[in-house]
């Protein structure tokens, strides 16, 4: 039972980091990607252009 | 006899399985009442009983109205906007609010004065409580949130709201929920579970709605004209997700009987307290953030008239927000029986999301860039910035009493009471008035508010009372604290409890003023809004709006 806690344990310490950088960096990459740009101004304008 | 014409129309299939099921629940909620024992079930069972045979009247009655059934997707190529049910939502959340207001300044008071609980047990605090917070998050912010989201799922959709009967089965459901909760509660029904109170029975018709609530947003979304589903929506739904999945998990509870509302939870010991509180702080964090960030991304940049400050910001803000906040619930744990290492994460978690909070709050202000002008002449926009400006403050503090060190002291205090305020009262209600103050004129076809000046009266009193709430309960929290830790030279404790209890007296008096400051606000910006609908300057020509050809805001049906 101990082994099964400090290996749950240390799995959660350690695949938990790289799950978070994981997803942190690749949500940078998706917001700063320079062919999505162009999409992502004109999208700031949807309440704005409403008919 | 004389052939009178009618035009009835045929029922569509799902009004036909609509009415089946109201009808088929009519008799096993009536015997559920008759044959309980519990006078508050059969209270409950009763409403059930009158709700079904009210809901096959309504449904019934669709019939003999004229217009067409399902009504078109489109009139003269623009969107026929679906407003009828976000009209009732936000007629409900100023109801729900100013009643939510109510209750909390009568607790305030029965706080500072134990005589005003009557010695009764349907007006003592430990009921009245669960009311006021039940009433002002899920009453009155649930039914904004519902307002605004569907209001910002057609706009920005550039699409009629998916369904005919399902968009009001989830305004009308969702509000039969908030009447079963609340007077639940007065009746002393309750599981004991924090912002969870309501028991099984409740919590079952909830995943009703809010399956369904989901599901419109979802279709809706579907239908869209627009490529890129913008961030506003993106919120709603993890707002909306987010809360079906915690309220099913916290929820997981066995009735005892058909015929009692007494349930038991399936966990035990620390992990119910765990669920608990991943449930408790995920509600803060996906109801009374997510959901009112979402507000912000659309009524912030509509009001200003310019759009969002930065878009890749918001993209981040989004996923940083949600993926840090669901394991911050450990920090309400702190010095319990939950491991070391849980509340270690908790607490880590909890100082990570400054960032993600404060990257919101900035690309909320910054939108003002270059329009910081209006602050001065738009009352409306200033109380918006202003719930941006308690939002950061709010998002700080909280960070800093996860800290153990600091959660030693502030925790089981008034400290933390005062910290919930500035955010529900500064953050939520703030922007849900700013987006209701919007609302209002646009779904009633008004050209503007009633009255600017009433809602700078409104701005001020409220922000005075806010002032007063929270620096009294920061005093008397920390005052509190020390006063628990205080020891004597010879290491006894130097307070007996009651002697914290007379400290706080003071404190509590200047918070109960605070409390009917912001409900006197309140109850301003009720009158305003009334004389907006009643007497305000008619936008479009009343004609156009009757027949249609202004779509947006063309009635239900």
């Amino acid at each position: 039972m101990d082994t099964t806690y400090q290996w749950l344990a240390s799995f959660a310490q350690s695949v938990g980091l790289l799950y978070f950088v994981g997803i942190f960096v690749s949500v940078c990459a998706y917001a700063f990607w320079p062919k999505n740009r162009a999409r992502f101004e004109q999208a700031a304008f949807t309440p704005l252009q409403e008919d | 006899m004389s052939a009178t014409e009618y035009s009835i129309r045929r029922a569509t299939t799902g009004e036909i399985a609509g009415m089946l099921i109201a009808a088929a629940a009519v008799m096993p909620f009536l015997m559920v009442a008759a044959l309980t024992d519990h006078s508050g079930y059969a209270f409950h069972a009763t409403l059930a009983t009158l709700a079904s045979f009210a809901s096959v009247f309504l449904i019934g009655n669709r019939c003999f109205r004229p217009g067409q059934v399902p009504a078109p997707q489109e009139i003269n190529g623009k969107p026929n906007y679906n407003m009828g049910p976000v009209k009732f939502a936000t007629v409900a959340s100023m109801f729900w609010g100013i009643a939510g207001f109510t209750v909390g300044l009568i607790i305030a008071l029965q706080l500072a004065f134990p005589a005003l609980n009557l010695d009764l047990p349907w007006t003592s605090f430990g009921r009245l409580r669960p009311l006021h917070t039940s009433a002002v998050v899920f009453a009155f912010g649930g039914n904004v949130l519902i307002a605004t989201s569907f209001y910002v799922v057609q706009r920005t959709s550039r699409a009629r709201l998916a369904g005919d009967l399902s968009p009001w089965f989830v305004v009308l459901g969702y509000n039969f929920f908030i009447v079963i909760a609340g007077t639940g509660y007065l009746l002393g029904i309750t599981q004991g579970k924090e912002y969870a109170e309501p028991e099984w029975y409740a919590d079952l018709w909830l995943t009703i709605v809010w399956v369904t609530y989901l599901l419109v947003f979802l279709m809706t979304l579907a239908k869209r004209k627009e490529p890129h589903i913008y961030v506003a929506n993106w919120f709603y739904l993890a707002f909306i997700l987010t809360i079906a999945v915690l309220h099913l998990g916290n929820n997981l509870a066995i009735p005892v009987s058909v015929l009692s509302p007494k349930s038991y939870i399936v966990w035990s010991g620390v992990q119910d307290a765990m669920f608990q509180w991943w449930y408790g702080h995920n509600a803060v964090g996906f109801f009374l953030t997510a959901g009112f960030l979402a507000i912000m991304y659309y009524f912030v940049p509509k009001r200003a008239n310019r759009p969002v400050y930065s878009y890749r910001l918001s993209i981040i803000h989004f996923w940083a927000l949600i993926f840090l906040y669901i394991w911050a619930g450990p920090h309400h744990l702190h010095y319990t029986a939950l491991p070391d290492w849980a509340q270690t994460l908790g607490m880590t978690f909890s100082i990570m999301l400054w960032m993600p909070s404060w990257g919101g709050m900035i690309n909320g202000l910054m939108t003002l860039s270059g329009a910081w002008d209006k602050l001065r002449t738009d009352p409306v926009l200033r109380m918006m910035v202003v719930s941006l400006a308690f939002y950061g403050m709010s998002t700080f503090e909280g960070p800093l009493m996860s800290i153990k060190a600091v959660n030693s002291l502030s925790h089981y205090t008034d400290w933390t009471i005062g910290h919930v305020h500035s955010g529900a009262l500064g953050w939520v209600a703030y922007i849900s008035f700013g987006a209701i103050y919007c609302l209002v004129p646009w779904l009633w076809n008004r050209k503007e508010l009633y009255s600017l000046r009433l809602v700078s009266w409104h701005f001020w009193i409220s922000t005075l009372g806010i002032v007063f709430y929270i620096s009294a309960m920061w005093v008397s929290g920390i005052l509190q604290g020390l006063m628990w830790r205080a020891y004597t030279s010879l290491g006894f404790l130097e307070y007996s409890f009651i002697e914290t209890v007379d400290a706080m007296h003071p404190f509590y008096v200047i918070r109960a003023l605070g409390g009917a400051l912001f409900l006197i606000g309140a109850l301003i910006m009720v009158f305003n809004l009334w004389m907006t609908v009643k007497s305000g300057t008619v936008d479009v020509p009343q004609a156009d709006y009757d027949h249609g050809l202004v779509p947006q805001l063309a009635p239900a049906q």
